[in-house]
């Protein structure tokens, strides 16, 4: 792969903390290597500034391998970037060429507070999962593992919806800031499995009733979410949840 | 029409599902809006959506003012305040309203013509998404059928929508 | 000073008979009695829900955002389990057999054993957590060899069974927070261990996001922290990986264990400049269909599809005949390091070799899928097109993520690879109830030592995470915390508390009043460089040595210029990441100190000074069978203490792969 170096205009999103109000910064980088990748590019940049003696952006990454899902960024108008299927963190430079402009800005929602620069809280998302995203099985408690055959396309579907790196992205994108995608992630993942079958209806209700409360919109199947998951979530796992969500409601005695 | 006691009935259920998903839709919309305080300076755009999955609060708000267009100029007349071009009609020892006569004379005005194709162009968009969603939030999915619903969504919609353009345009144009 | 604390009796007993008569603790008690768990990840997850779930008031602390992205995440390849499922001949013994020998006997055998005991207790869990493992039609688990083990014992989901794995412990472990049981502090960083009367009795934690310190206090402290593989500056491991925790309590008085132990894996992407952040591996279980080789011409400059075969070194094949490109990961990386030192390493850098698949895409999988479908003497087109296909079903997810890297198509060049910092063996010394010498404190996971001896095998991290995690720990605490129940908690105004609060605020504002120039990344980068090419895949004494002065001088450097921006009560990564650099420069030399010591070649651990004639890594059983247990002693000071390693089932002896 022939490589080349490129000048960008970086606009990124600086607030000192959730209480700032803040406001776009320009920023001009030099000799940036098309092989680097995109958060290598926020190094380099934060290397100067606090060689400038200013404070470099904060910004959440962790594995830089794309499966922790601490990256995220707003870049250009598209969560994650241009690149289709793909985290922050693993988009690199030769999507771009000498001169571009990027501009920079973290998730927003109301659900998503802004703690610093780039840095959202996403704690709403362990929440969700705390209100029903599990099996209630104790250590110890476990049967043989090849005691319940399962069908393989039901475990793989389960597995696909397990994908989920619990990034935002999801959130970012959509027009509602709807988590919806997240919420029908987990519970298709479990759903689909023979294990998570006795907290099937509970788990449903619990977990958008969460959802909800946490502040999050609702869904209008535009699409915008799946489009964007670096995992590929399927936009199916949604119409899955509802199914649930409906079966649940129509079956509860409470 | 409205002298079999069906369709009276009919109407209020109709009026009825109008309201509440026009209640349903805006509530949903300025909730879903408020959602996120802080917009993007740079906006997604069509990267990941269809704008008219994204724009069917506006959509249905132009569907709602044609709506009350529609309402003054047929319901009212008909079932409350008349009108000069509303004259009776007697078939077959049954009394009527001459509706057909009303279209004639309302069609006749190009604004209103345009604004009632404006308002079946919007008609399209708005089921063309709310077709297929609809499926969706009732759990219906499926891999095997998705691209059915799909097009028979896309097919229904063009079709309803073309058809009530035709009324106006063809009363327009002379062509009936 | 070190007592293993190995129960008595029949090796395959010692479990059970552990089990049987350790002391418990009553429901009533454990609820008053409460336990820190540092970390996050299979360890720290599993033990925070399994004892959760007891009944213990349990405090989980982790630095990222949520427990969900602790870097067991990022494992691909699978878990080890005796199941035998396959009916191919596996066994609990034989899983504890090829540990040891996998790990150049520098395990203890007891430990070992458990670990392959619980290893099938753990796919059960996992199951009953909704993990999806692969599986067959049938629907029954799927299994798959890995690391050259002779049975498939490997179970996996896709590449991503850290992922899988990781999630069903967070899934219990946000359970437990659901329940009460737990309380999640994410964002948060230990800075230190409170020890009350000899008894680690709490910790001293930073919040990240303001900045301010925080007393916690607990009948017990866990660290389930991870290895230290960043002391290379470039790993696999993720951004924040650290040694902190695990270092604080070293300086408390926790023995640090084998320290130059780390597992070079030979398949990464490698180095693309000097803005390198990290490094990405690629699954060992590409060997299996990738031939490794180099040009045989020095230097040579052409494209690798450009250079015929004959011009071609397949070295591993050529020096392995029996095992060829499956040797271990410590042969295969040393391997490819004297091939590119020689001069014949390919790419812009120099410092890679090829791992070609287009001889079993042709061979292996083309040949057999054109047989499926009666195609009669195929062309070479329609071979690869049909071998892609079915890697892309094994593997698609690994080359998607090479090319985004790199922009090439590993389908039809080759890719490169080159060996990188994976991770590592060494780890605070844990007896057999995985508590450290300081009463009190235990070490689970990889941030211990006690599992894998000189040399990791292949999906052996995820099962030794989750066995302490859900298996060991639940009942060696208990051992611990019976003779607890009168404890009652200690005021937070205690004057540990106090000292240890200050001591750690005093470090932190002299570290923002250096206001030197350079920054904490480039001191990073600079202990890394030292680390990789003295104390890196290939070590010997003269190297050691100078590294343990440039590191001294390091040091000195770092706590007189370093320039850290933002002030102390904010959010300020700068901050946390010069403590923590501050600690790998302290590491670095202890890790210098134990491979000069270690003056043999073992596993990971390669000394130029011991080797064959032809080359090969040698072994001195006689000298230095045990494991090297460092006090901390004062700044760049420490005594050794040796646990003699005693072989009683599984006797040494030497590897050969020839």
């Amino acid at each position: 792969m022939e490589h080349y170096m490129m000048n960008l205009t970086l606009k990124v999103w600086r607030q000192k903390n959730t209480s700032d109000s803040g406001r776009f910064e320009t920023y001009p980088v030099k000799n940036i290597s098309s092989e680097m990748s995109f958060l290598e590019m926020i190094d380099v940049l934060n290397e100067e500034l606090i060689s400038e003696g200013k404070d470099p952006i904060a910004f959440d990454h962790d594995c830089r391998e794309g499966i922790c899902g601490a990256c995220s960024m707003y870049i250009n108008g598209r969560p994650h970037g241009p690149w289709h299927a793909n985290t922050t963190c693993q988009l690199h430079m030769r999507a771009y060429k000498d001169g571009d402009t990027v501009v920079i800005e973290p998730w927003r929602a109301n659900s998503f507070p802004v703690i610093k620069d780039l840095v959202v809280d996403r704690s709403a998302f362990d929440r969700i999962i705390q209100a029903g995203g599990y099996i209630s099985v104790n250590t110890g408690n476990a049967v043989d593992a090849n005691a319940i055959a399962i069908n393989k396309d039901n475990a793989d579907a389960a597995f696909a919806a397990a994908a989920c790196i619990g990034c935002g992205a999801c959130v970012a994108a959509c027009k509602n800031s709807s988590a919806l995608l997240f919420v029908s992630a987990k519970v298709s993942h479990l759903a689909l499995l023979p294990q998570g079958n006795p907290e099937r209806k509970t788990r449903a209700m619990n977990m958008v009733a969460q959802m909800d409360k946490e502040g999050f919109g609702a869904c209008t199947n535009t699409g915008a979410c799946e489009a964007v998951c670096p995992k590929e979530i399927s936009i199916e796992n949604i119409a899955r949840l509802n199914r649930e969500y409906m079966m649940a409601g129509a079956a509860s005695d409470k | 029409m409205g002298s079999t006691v069906v369709i009276r009935i009919a109407e209020i259920g109709l009026f009825l599902g109008i309201f509440l998903h026009i209640i349903q839709g805006l509530m949903l919309e300025f909730q879903n809006r408020s959602k996120r305080k802080k917009g993007y300076a740079v906006p997604m755009g069509n990267k990941g959506s269809k704008w008219y999955s994204r724009s069917m609060g506006l959509l249905g708000t132009i569907l709602l003012l044609f709506f009350i267009l529609h309402w003054w100029h047929f319901w009212v007349p008909a079932r409350f305040i008349g009108h000069p071009e509303l004259t009776e009609l007697e078939i077959n020892g049954v009394h009527m309203h001459n509706m057909y006569n009303l279209m004639q004379y309302t069609f006749q005005e190009l604004w209103v013509v345009i604004a009632y194709v404006v308002a079946c162009i919007s008609l399209c968009w708005h089921l063309i998404h709310g077709f297929q969603s609809a499926f969706r939030t009732v759990g219906v999915s499926n891999a095997k059928y998705n691209s059915l619903i799909q097009n028979v969504g896309i097919g229904y919609s063009i079709i309803i929508s073309l058809a009530f353009a035709m009324m106006p345009v063809s009363m327009y144009l002379g062509w009936v | 000073m070190l007592d293993s604390k190995i129960p008595a009796g029949k090796l395959e007993e010692k479990w059970v008979d552990y089990k049987g008569h350790c002391k418990l603790v009553n429901p009533a008690n454990k609820r008053k009695l409460e336990i820190i768990i540092v970390g996050t990840g299979l360890a720290g997850a599993s033990a925070a829900a399994a004892l959760g779930e007891l009944g213990y008031k349990v405090k989980a602390f982790c630095f990222q955002d949520s427990p969900r992205r602790a870097h067991s995440i990022a494992a691909q390849g699978g878990i080890n389990a005796a199941k035998n499922y396959q009916n191919d001949g596996d066994s609990v013994f034989r899983l504890f057999y090829d540990t040891v020998k996998g790990g150049d006997y520098r395990a203890r055998e007891a430990n070992v054993h458990r670990l392959a005991e619980v290893s099938v207790n753990i796919i059960d869990q996992c199951v009953a957590q909704g993990v999806p493992f692969a599986r067959e039609y049938g629907g029954l688990l799927n299994n798959r060899s890995f690391g050259g083990t002779q049975v498939k014992r490997t179970f996996y989901a896709a590449g991503q069974t850290g992922q899988q794995l990781l999630i069903g412990a967070y899934q219990a472990l946000e359970r437990q927070v659901a329940l009460g049981n737990v309380t999640m502090y994410s964002r948060h960083e230990m800075l230190d261990v409170v020890m009350v009367e000899g008894k680690a009795r709490g910790i001293i934690a930073r919040n990240l996001v303001n900045g301010e310190l925080e007393r916690h206090f607990g009948h017990a402290v866990l660290l389930c922290t991870g290895g230290y593989g960043n002391v290379f500056y470039l790993s696999t491991n993720a951004m924040g990986s650290n040694v902190t925790a695990a270092w604080k309590a070293h300086k408390k008085g926790a023995t640090f264990a084998n320290p130059c132990f780390t597992q070079i894996h030979p398949t990464c992407i490698p180095v693309s400049g000097d803005h390198q952040s990290k490094l990405t591996l690629m699954s060992e279980s590409l060997r299996n269909d990738g031939r490794i080789w180099v040009p045989k011409q020095k230097g040579d400059k052409r494209k690798a599809n450009d250079i015929p075969e004959e011009e071609r070194d397949y070295y591993l094949e050529r020096r392995y005949p029996a095992f060829g490109n499956l040797v271990p990961r410590d042969v295969a990386s040393r391997a490819a390091k004297e091939r590119c030192d020689a001069g014949y390493g390919v790419g812009t850098t120099g410092q890679a070799v090829y791992l070609d698949f287009k001889f079993n895409l042709i061979n292996k999988y083309g040949k057999t899928e054109a047989g499926k479908l009666g195609i009669e003497n195929p062309d070479i087109e329609t071979l690869m097109r049909l071998g892609k296909e079915v890697v892309k079903e094994e593997y698609g997810n690994l080359f998607d993520m090479y090319e985004k890297i790199t922009g090439e198509n590993p389908y039809e060049v080759p890719m490169r690879i080159y060996p990188a910092v994976h991770y590592t063996m060494g780890g605070l010394w844990v007896d057999y109830e995985l508590m450290t010498n300081v009463k009190g404190l235990y070490c689970l996971g990889e941030a211990n030592f006690s599992d894998h001896g000189a040399n990791r095998l292949g999906a052996s991290a995820l099962m030794q995470g989750l066995a302490d995690g859900y298996f060991v720990i639940p009942y060696t605490i208990g051992n611990y915390l019976a003779d607890e129940i009168a404890t009652k908690p200690i005021p937070l105004t205690h004057e540990a508390f106090e000292q240890t609060e200050k001591a750690v605020a005093d470090r932190i504002n002299t570290l923002m009043n250096i206001k030197g120039k350079q920054t904490v990344e480039s001191f990073h980068k600079r202990l890394g460089k030292i680390m990789w090419e003295k104390c890196g895949m290939a070590r010997n004494a003269q190297g050691l040595q100078e590294a343990i002065s440039e590191i001294q001088a390091l040091k000195k450097e770092f706590w007189s210029d370093v320039r850290i921006p933002g002030t102390i009560n904010e959010m300020n990564p700068e901050l946390d990441k010069a403590g923590r650099v501050a600690d790998f420069i302290e590491l670095g030399e202890l890790m210098c100190k134990d491979a000069l010591n270690r003056n043999e070649s073992c596993g990971g651990h390669f000394r130029e000074e011991s080797q064959t004639a032809e080359g090969e890594a040698e072994r001195k059983d006689d000298e230095f069978a045990y494991v090297a247990a460092w006090e901390y002693a004062g700044e760049s000071n420490w005594n050794l203490h040796k646990e003699q390693l005693n072989f009683e089932v599984a006797k040494p002896t030497q590897r050969s792969y020839k």
